[in-house]
């Protein structure tokens, strides 16, 4: 009864692509030499894809712990801004907000804006939320396991993946030429550091760049911040609020 | 601090910032500055990742079999390939390019 749903079989086939790359997370995390533990406690707890790849990122290039922690953390900083969308949508009685806050990812915020119906966007939000939680765990699983088994990760161009998935995650937050300026600057100024200062500190230099220029007012109010995924194709008629999300 | 403790402090930080979105009041959302500072965060950091995981190595810039993950990864995206084919694309042409002799 449930998968007569919309908003449910659209969560569903989100969570199943989402959850597949789990598989990357888990190899690259055992790559950048944490174990499997370490690996499933990030997938478990900090449950936040793009966050996961910045601290295994950082740690990979040789970076400290707290330059690992905070790149994770000021990536973060979008699900704190879904969080605020999340509430006036969906207006949850208080002892539930602990439970959609840990659930509250690009994934499931999309799924949920992307509906009319006030019944449709909580469904589609519990259904996305659960269901990339659960594939997100059990594909970190399987990738830390197998990532371990490949041994040397230059051999199998492991490091090749971790560059495409940072271009991955990074390519559908560019739709317009300010968000562009702001990848290319911060770019550059990432490299020239690179031989400055210690490995990772590049990075929050870098953060710091796109704050100012944030600040400055460079591109429209939510650029980059719409969710990295496309749950609804353009013309579908469920998209709803998802424009202004 | 050990590895251990950096991993927990992160996971800590992300739940408590999620939540943090759900207590603090629906005003908030009404300041583009504060919008506009979330976003651009987002993008200069992903930008930052994905150029030191192709050209640094530890403190020195090189070009490697990296290169070609990155140029293969942007084909990829741009042919509108799903996420997992990206990464796979960008392993394999980092394979490629050693097994052809690059660094």
């Amino acid at each position: 009864m449930l998968l007569q749903s919309p908003a449910v079989r659209v969560a569903l086939s989100v969570a199943i692509a989402t959850g597949l790359y789990g598989l990357s997370f888990g190899a690259l995390s055992v790559a950048a030499g944490l174990d499997l533990l370490q690996t499933m406690a990030l997938s478990l707890l900090l449950f936040s894809g793009g966050s996961q790849f910045a601290f295994i990122g950082v740690i990979a290039g040789g970076g400290s712990g707290i330059s690992a922690l905070s790149a994770a953390t000021l990536l973060g900083i979008r699900n704190g801004v879904y969080g605020m969308q999340i509430n006036v949508l969906l207006r949850p009685a208080r002892w539930r907000k602990l439970a959609m806050a840990h659930l509250t990812i690009d994934e499931s915020v999309a799924t949920a804006t992307g509906q009319s119906d006030p019944d449709e966007q909580r469904r589609g939000f519990w259904a996305a939320g659960a269901g990339v939680f659960v594939l997100w765990n059990l594909f970190t699983l399987v990738g830390a396991l197998a990532g371990n088994a490949m041994g040397d990760p230059a051999r199998w161009g492991l490091d090749g993946a971790a560059v495409a998935a940072f271009l991955g995650l990074l390519w559908p937050r560019i739709r317009a030429k300010e968000p562009a300026a702001i990848a290319v600057v911060c770019a550059v100024v990432t490299l020239i550091a690179v031989p400055l200062v210690p490995p990772g500190v590049p990075i929050l230099i870098a953060a710091v760049v796109a704050a100012v220029l944030g600040l400055s007012g460079l591109g429209p109010a939510t650029e980059g911040l719409e969710p990295d995924v496309e749950p609804y194709p353009p013309g579908s008629a469920a998209r709803g609020a998802e424009g202004d999300a | 601090m050990s590895l251990w403790g950096w991993i927990l402090l992160a996971c800590v930080i992300s739940i408590a910032t999620k939540y943090l979105g759900f207590l603090v009041p629906a005003k908030l959302l009404d300041n583009p500055r504060m919008l506009r500072v979330a976003g651009s965060l987002t993008i200069g950091l992903l930008a930052a990742l994905t150029a030191v995981n192709t050209f640094a190595s530890g403190q020195t810039l090189v070009l490697d079999a990296r290169v070609a993950a990155l140029v293969a990864a942007a084909v990829a995206l741009w042919l509108r390939a799903p996420f997992l084919v990206v990464v796979a694309v960008g392993a394999l042409a980092a394979g490629l390019a050693r097994l052809l002799g690059a660094v």
